[in-house]
C-alpha cells in the first residue's frame, strides 16, 4: 500500500467528524486572527505612550482592555479547539482499532495460527498509538500553521506586494525539501514500525513462555536472541529518528535563506528609495512570520509520516482477506444429526496431504468414537467438521446438507465441544461456565459444575464461583479441563464433540465425568476423540484413522474380531 | 523515574552535547536581528551597497553554521534517545526473566508487554524531545528577563511575577497529568490483554461463536482508554491557551506600567517596545516547550511504569552457588515443607526420600498438589516452609542456573517456539550435536516423526507449535527435555497426550538411556507409574502413602481406590 492510497484512507476515516473538523477549522481561523491581532493592538498601545506627560491613559486603556478581550477569546478558543482535535483523533483511532479487532474474528484461523500474536497485538496497540500522536499533532499545527500564512500573506501584500512575491516564490522551496525527506523517512518509518512488531512478536512468545524459559535456564540465550532484534531497532529507531530531525532545521535553514534574500533585496530597494526603512523592517517581521508557520507544518510532516507508516500496518491488518463470507448461506435448524464426509481431501501444507480420500457416514444419535496414533490427522477432523478450516475438495455434510452452504454460526452452535485447547476467559469462574449460554441462572451454572464434578474445587477457590481466573492462572490443566466441560454440561447441544476432553482429569473423576457424558449423549451425535481406548470401548461405531484414512471402523467387538490395527493397538495398550 | 536516568549514563556525552550544540545554534540565530539592524544603521544609512551584500552573506553563513550545529544537536539526541531505550528495554527483558513464577503469575504477561514496548517508546520520544529542546526554552526565557532587568529593572518586575506564575501553572499541570497518563496506560494494558485473550482463544470462541460477545468486550476496553485519553487531553491541552492567556495579561500590565513610567519620564518609549519585544519572544518560546511538556508528562508516567518493574526484586534469588553431596543417599530430599500461593495452601508438611536412579510416580485426584510437589525441585515456586534438598543441599543455596541444569522438565503446558525443531530442542542443551539431538528424539519416540516433516530438524514450527498435533507437541518437549541428558527428570502428566503404544515405547527407552535419570513421573494413569520404584499418593495436599504398587495396594485405601477405579474402566 502506498503513501497516498494510505493518506486517502485516513481521510476518509477521520472525515466521519466532518462537523467536529469544521468547528476546529473555524475556531483555528478565529483564534489565529485574534492572536496576531494582539501585536498590533500592543502597538496602538504603545503608540499612545509618547513622551514624559504626553501619555494618552485613555487610548492605552482601551488597547489594553482590547488585547485582554482577545486573549481571552483566543486562548479559550485554541483550548476548545485541542479539545475537539483530541476527541477528532482519539475516535478515529478507536474507530480504526475497533474495526481491525472485529477483523480479526473474521479472519481464517490459518491466519491467527500463522502470524505471531505479538505483531498483530503491535499493530492494534503501538501502531495505532502512534498514529493517534501524529494525527494530534497533524490536526493541531496544519490548521493553525495554514491559517497563519494566510493572514500574514494578506498583511504583507499590504505593504510591498513585490517583495511579498518573492517570499511566495521561494517559500515553497522548504516545503519541498520537506516533502523529498519525508518521503525518504517513510521507509524508515515503516521498517521501524516493521522490527517493533517482530520484536513485540519476540517477547510476546518469550513472556508467555517465561516459565519454561526459566525452567531450561534458557533466560541467557533468549537474552542473546533479544539482543540482535534490540539491536535492530537501535539502527533502524536512530535512522528514523534522526533524518525525521532533520527536516526542521533543514527548512528553518532555507527560511533562513529566504530572510537573508529579502533582507539584501529590501536593503537595496530602501537604498534606492523604493521602500521606506519602517515599511523594511515590518516587512522583515512579516516574513518572518510567514516563514515560521511553514517550518511548523513541515516537521509535522514528518510526523503524519510516523502516522501514516503505522495507519498502513493497521489496514494490512484490516485488510487481510476474511473468511469466505457466509451472507446468504441457509440456517441450520434443528438438525437430527446425520454427518456424513464425502472423499473429503484436506492438507494445512499443500506439499504434503493430511486426510486423503476419508469418506464415512455417522448415523444420528450414535456415538463414533475418532481413535489411531498421533498425528494421523484426528484433530484436523474436528477442525473440519467445525468449519475452521474448509475441506480441499470432498464435502461434509450434516443431514444432507453441505456444512458449506450453510452459515458457521448455525453449524457450530449445535455442536457442543470440549477441545483440546482448554483455553479459558480472564473472568470469574460464573462467567465461564456460562461462555456458551449467556444469562444462565447460578442454579444452572452449579449444577452443570456438579456434572462436570468441577463443583468441588471450585468451591475451594477463594471466592468460589465468583474467583476471577484467566488464562495465566494457576489452575491445573485437569481443572481447566473440568471448565471446559461443565461449558458444554450447560450447553446440551444437539451434537457433541469430545477432543481428548479427559486426558488431564484423574480416573476417579473421569469416572464420573463420564457418567455424566453418558446421559449428556443419549440420542445425540457424539464425536468422541481418544488415544485412551478404553474410555471408547462403548461407542457405537469405532473409527480408526490412520494416515489420514479409514483404516477400519465398527464396533469395538467387530473391530478385535478383525485383528487389525485397531486389535494391535488395544493389545499395545494392555501390554504396558 | 529518576532510577531509570542511571541508563542515560552511557550516552552521557551525546546527552551533554545535544543540548550544548543546541544553544550554539540559538546564539547563531539571535545574531541575525544584529546582522539586521547594521545593515539598517549602516547599510541603509550610508547607502553602502558592498556592506548590504557582505551583511547578507555572513547571514547565510551563519545559517550555514547554525544548521551545522542542529544537525549536531539532533544527531546526539537521536543516539542517546534511542541508546537509552533500548538500554532500558535490554534490562526490562533480563529483568522480567528473573521474576520468580509466583511474581510472574502476579504481574500477567499483557501489562509486561505493553511495558516492555509502549511504555518504552513514550519513554524514547520523551527524552528525544526533552535533550532538544530542554535547555533552550529555559535559556531563551531566562536571557530574555535577563535583558529586560538591563532595560528597566522596576518594570522587569512584572517578568518577576509572570514567570513564577507561568512555572507554577506548567507544574501543576503536570503533576494533575501524570497520574492520569499512569491510567491510560493501565487501559491500554486492557486492550493488549484482550487482544492477546481473543488470540488465545480463536477456536473456542468461535466454536461457542462467541465472536460478537468478544467484540463488544474490545469495544468497551478500548472506549473506556479513548475516553481516558481525552480526559487527559482536556487538562493537558490546557496548557497552550493558559500560557497565551497569562503572558498577554503580562504584556498588558508591562505596557500600563511602561505607560506610568514614560508618563512621569522614567522611561523611554523604545524601553517599552524592548521589553514588550523580550515577552513575546518568551511565549513564542513556551509554546513550544508545551509540546514538549506534554511528551514529558507521559515520558514520565510510563517511566514509573517501567521502574516499578525493575524495582520488584527477584523473590527467588539465586543462591551463592554450593558445593552439591554427591554421596548423599538421596538425589531428592523434602523435609517437612508445606506450600501456599496465597490462598488455602496446596502442600501440608510433606516428607520425602527419593534415591538417585530411582523412578518415582506421583498419583492423585485433580487438584491434589502433584504438579505443586514437583515444581518445587527445579525451585519453581518456593517452599512457604520446610527445606528442598538435591543431592543433599537446599535448593535455596543452588546457583539456580546450575540446579535447573540437573534437571529436564516436562510441564502439562506444552510451550513450544516458533522456529525451527532444532532450534526448539537446543533450548534444552544449546551446544548440543544433531547426532545428539536425534538421540533425544528417538528416546522420545519423536524420530519418525521428525523425520518424515519436511526438511526434518529445519521444519519450521509455528508459534506455540500450532502445526504440529497435541501428541508432538509433547514428545517435542520430551525430547528438548532429554537433550540434555538430566540427572532428575521431571515428566507432569507428560504422557497425556500420548497413545497408550507411545507411552509405553517412552517408559522403556527412558529406562534403556546411558545417563540413568532419576525420573519423577507424575500421572492420572495408574498404569504409567505402576512399575516405578517408588509411587507417592497424594490426597488434598497430603502424602496418603508412600511405596511401591504392592505396598500401597495392601496398605493405602486412597491407592486402592484409585486402582479400582482404573480397572472398573480398563477392564476388558
Amino acid at each position: 500500500m502506498n503513501n497516498l492510497s494510505v493518506m486517502k484512507r485516513v481521510i476518509k476515516d477521520i472525515g466521519r467528524s466532518r462537523l467536529l473538523i469544521a468547528v476546529s477549522l473555524v475556531f483555528s481561523v478565529i483564534s489565529v486572527i485574534l492572536s496576531l491581532y494582539i501585536p498590533v493592538l500592543a502597538g496602538r498601545a504603545i503608540d499612545c505612550i509618547s513622551a514624559k506627560g504626553a501619555v494618552d491613559f485613555a487610548g492605552v486603556k482601551s488597547a489594553l482592555f482590547y488585547i485582554v478581550i482577545c486573549a481571552a477569546v483566543g486562548g479559550l478558543l485554541q483550548w476548545l479547539m485541542s479539545i475537539i482535535n483530541n476527541r477528532i483523533a482519539y475516535n478515529t483511532v478507536r474507530y480504526i482499532r475497533d474495526k481491525a479487532f472485529g477483523h480479526i474474528q473474521k479472519l481464517p484461523v490459518s491466519y491467527i495460527d500463522a502470524h505471531p500474536y505479538g505483531d498483530i497485538v503491535s499493530r492494534i496497540t503501538a501502531d495505532a498509538d502512534q498514529f493517534s500522536d501524529g494525527l494530534i499533532l497533524g490536526f493541531s499545527q496544519l490548521f493553525t500553521g495554514v491559517v497563519t500564512i494566510a493572514v500574514t500573506l494578506i498583511f504583507m501584500l499590504t505593504i510591498s506586494p513585490v517583495i511579498a512575491l518573492v517570499v511566495v516564490v521561494l517559500t515553497p522551496i522548504s516545503l519541498f525539501t520537506a516533502k523529498f525527506i519525508a518521503q525518504k523517512t517513510y521507509a524508515m518509518f515503516k521498517e521501524q514500525s516493521e522490527v517493533r512488531g517482530k520484536q513485540t512478536a519476540f517477547i510476546n512468545e518469550m513472556i508467555q513462555n517465561q516459565k519454561t524459559v526459566q525452567a531450561f535456564s534458557y533466560g541467557e540465550k533468549s537474552s542473546k536472541r533479544f539482543d540482535k532484534i534490540n539491536e535492530r531497532l537501535r539502527t533502524c529507531s536512530l535512522k528514523s529518528v534522526f533524518f525525521s530531525s532533520l527536516t526542521n532545521p533543514t527548512t528553518r535553514f532555507i527560511n533562513n535563506l529566504i530572510y537573508a534574500a529579502v533582507g539584501l533585496i529590501g536593503a537595496l530597494f530602501a537604498v534606492a528609495g523604493n521602500i521606506t526603512v519602517g515599511g523594511f523592517v515590518s516587512f522583515l517581521a512579516y516574513s518572518n512570520q510567514y516563514t515560521k508557520p511553514f517550518n511548523e507544518i513541515s516537521g509535522v510532516v514528518t510526523e503524519l509520516q510516523n502516522a501514516l507508516a503505522c495507519a498502513a500496518r493497521l489496514f494490512e491488518l484490516i485488510d487481510a482477506e476474511a473468511e469466505s463470507s457466509d451472507a446468504g448461506k441457509a440456517e441450520l435448524s434443528h438438525p437430527k444429526g446425520d454427518v456424513s464426509f464425502n472423499s473429503v481431501e484436506f492438507s494445512y501444507d499443500k506439499s504434503r496431504t493430511l486426510i486423503k480420500d476419508f469418506n464415512f457416514d455417522a448415523v444420528a444419535g450414535k456415538k463414533i468414537a475418532v481413535v489411531g496414533p498421533t498425528g494421523c490427522g484426528k484433530t484436523t477432523l474436528i477442525n473440519l467438521l467445525l468449519r475452521f478450516y474448509d475441506v480441499d475438495s470432498g464435502s461434509i455434510t450434516v443431514d444432507g446438507i453441505n456444512i458449506n452452504a450453510i452459515t458457521r454460526e448455525s453449524l457450530r452452535t449445535h455442536f457442543g465441544m470440549v477441545l483440546q485447547d482448554t483455553w479459558i476467559k480472564n473472568a470469574t469462574v460464573k462467567e465461564n461456565i456460562s461462555f456458551g449460554k449467556a444469562g444462565a441462572t447460578d442454579e444452572e451454572i452449579i449444577e452443570a459444575a456438579k456434572a462436570a464434578r468441577a463443583h468441588g474445587f471450585i468451591k475451594r477457590l477463594k471466592n468460589g464461583y465468583d474467583t476471577v481466573i484467566g488464562d495465566e492462572d494457576g489452575l491445573s490443566e485437569g481443572e481447566r479441563q473440568l471448565l471446559c466441560i461443565a461449558r458444554v454440561m450447560l450447553l446440551k447441544p444437539p451434537m457433541l464433540i469430545l477432543d481428548e476432553a479427559t486426558s488431564s482429569i484423574d480416573t476417579l473423576t473421569e469416572i464420573r465425568v463420564q457418567e455424566a457424558f453418558k446421559k449428556l449423549m443419549e440420542n445425540r451425535t457424539s464425536f468422541i476423540v481418544a488415544h485412551r481406548l478404553s474410555t471408547v470401548r462403548d461407542a457405537d461405531c469405532i473409527l480408526v484413522m490412520n494416515d489420514g484414512k479409514v483404516a477400519e471402523h465398527g464396533t469395538h467387538e467387530e473391530l478385535l474380531k478383525l485383528n487389525g490395527f485397531y486389535a494391535k493397538l488395544y493389545n499395545s495398550q494392555f501390554s504396558a | 523515574m529518576l532510577k531509570l536516568l542511571k541508563f542515560l549514563k552511557n550516552y552521557r556525552k551525546e546527552s551533554i552535547l545535544s543540548p550544548v550544540f543546541k544553544l550554539v545554534e540559538v546564539a547563531f540565530e539571535l545574531t541575525i536581528p544584529l546582522l539586521v539592524a547594521n545593515i539598517i544603521d549602516r547599510g541603509i544609512g550610508l547607502s553602502d551597497k558592498p556592506y548590504i551584500i557582505k551583511m547578507s552573506l555572513l547571514m547565510v553563513l551563519f545559517g550555514i553554521l547554525g544548521l551545522a550545529c542542529t544537525l549536531m544537536a539532533q544527531y546526539f539526541a537521536a543516539k542517546a534517545s534511542v541508546g537509552f531505550a533500548t538500554d532500558v528495554r535490554k534490562s526490562l527483558f533480563d529483568h522480567i526473566s528473573k521474576l520468580s513464577f509466583s511474581q510472574l503469575d502476579e504481574m500477567g504477561a499483557s501489562t509486561l508487554i505493553t511495558r516492555m514496548t509502549g511504555d518504552i517508546n513514550q519513554l524514547q520520544t520523551g527524552t528525544n524531545l526533552t535533550l532538544r529542546l530542554a535547555l533552550r526554552s529555559p535559556f531563551v526565557v531566562f536571557g530574555a528577563v535577563a535583558m529586560a532587568f538591563s532595560v528597566d529593572p522596576a518594570s522587569a518586575s512584572v517578568f518577576a511575577v509572570t514567570v513564577p506564575v507561568l512555572t507554577v501553572v506548567v507544574f501543576a499541570i503536570m503533576l494533575a497529568c501524570i497520574p492520569l497518563y499512569k491510567k491510560v496506560q493501565q487501559r491500554l494494558d486492557g486492550v493488549v490483554g484482550k487482544t492477546r485473550e481473543n488470540l488465545l482463544g480463536t477456536r473456542v470462541i468461535r466454536a461457542f461463536c462467541k465472536e460478537d460477545e468478544e467484540i463488544q468486550d474490545f469495544q468497551m476496553k478500548n472506549s473506556a482508554l479513548t475516553d481516558m485519553q481525552i480526559k487527559v487531553g482536556k487538562i493537558s491541552s490546557f496548557m497552550n491557551p493558559a500560557t497565551f492567556v497569562l503572558i498577554n495579561l503580562g504584556i498588558v500590565a508591562l505596557i500600563y506600567v511602561g505607560a506610568l513610567r514614560v508618563d512621569s519620564g522614567k522611561n523611554s518609549n523604545g524601553d517599552i517596545v524592548a521589553l514588550y519585544n523580550y515577552m513575546s519572544q518568551i511565549l513564542i518560546e513556551l509554546i513550544k516547550l508545551a509540546g514538549l511538556i506534554i511528551s514529558l508528562t507521559k515520558a514520565i508516567a510510563c517511566g514509573n511504569r517501567i521502574e516499578a518493574v525493575l524495582d520488584i526484586s527477584p523473590k527467588t534469588v539465586s543462591g551463592s552457588g554450593v558445593k552439591e553431596d554427591k554421596n548423599s543417599p538421596y538425589i531428592i530430599e523434602f523435609r517437612n515443607v508445606s506450600l501456599s500461593y496465597g490462598g488455602e495452601s496446596a502442600l501440608h508438611n510433606i516428607n520425602l526420600k527419593i534415591k538417585r536412579g530411582q523412578t518415582v510416580g506421583i498419583i492423585g485426584s485433580t487438584g491434589s498438589g502433584k504438579s505443586s510437589l514437583v515444581n518445587l525441585v527445579p525451585r519453581f515456586y518456593d517452599a512457604s516452609s520446610g527445606e528442598v534438598l538435591v543431592d543433599g543441599a537446599d535448593v535455596k543455596e543452588y546457583d539456580a542456573t546450575a540446579l535447573r541444569s540437573k534437571i529436564g522438565t516436562v510441564s502439562q503446558k506444552k510451550s513450544l517456539f516458533e522456529g525451527s525443531v532444532r532450534d526448539n530442542i537446543l533450548i534444552g542443551k544449546s551446544d548440543a550435536a544433531d547426532e545428539e539431538i536425534w538421540e533425544a528424539l528417538s528416546t522420545a519416540q519423536a524420530k519418525k516423526m521428525i523425520e518424515e516433516k519436511p526438511g526434518g530438524l529445519d521444519f519450521m514450527l509455528e508459534q506455540d507449535g500450532k502445526n504440529l498435533s497435541g501428541g508432538q507437541r509433547q514428545r517435542m518437549t520430551i525430547a528438548r527435555a532429554l537433550v540434555r541428558k538430566p540427572e532428575i527428570l521431571i515428566l507432569d502428566d507428560a504422557a497425556s497426550a500420548l497413545d497408550y503404544a507411545t507411552g509405553a515405547a517412552l517408559n522403556a527407552a527412558l529406562k534403556s538411556t546411558d545417563f540413568a535419570p532419576t525420573v519423577i513421573t507424575v500421572s492420572q494413569r495408574v498404569s504409567a507409574i505402576k512399575n516405578a520404584d517408588l509411587i507417592i499418593v497424594l490426597e488434598d495436599g497430603k502424602i496418603a502413602g508412600t511405596g511401591t504398587d504392592a505396598e500401597l495396594l495392601l496398605n493405602c485405601t486412597a491407592y486402592r481406590e484409585i486402582c479400582e477405579s482404573q480397572l472398573e474402566s480398563e477392564a476388558i
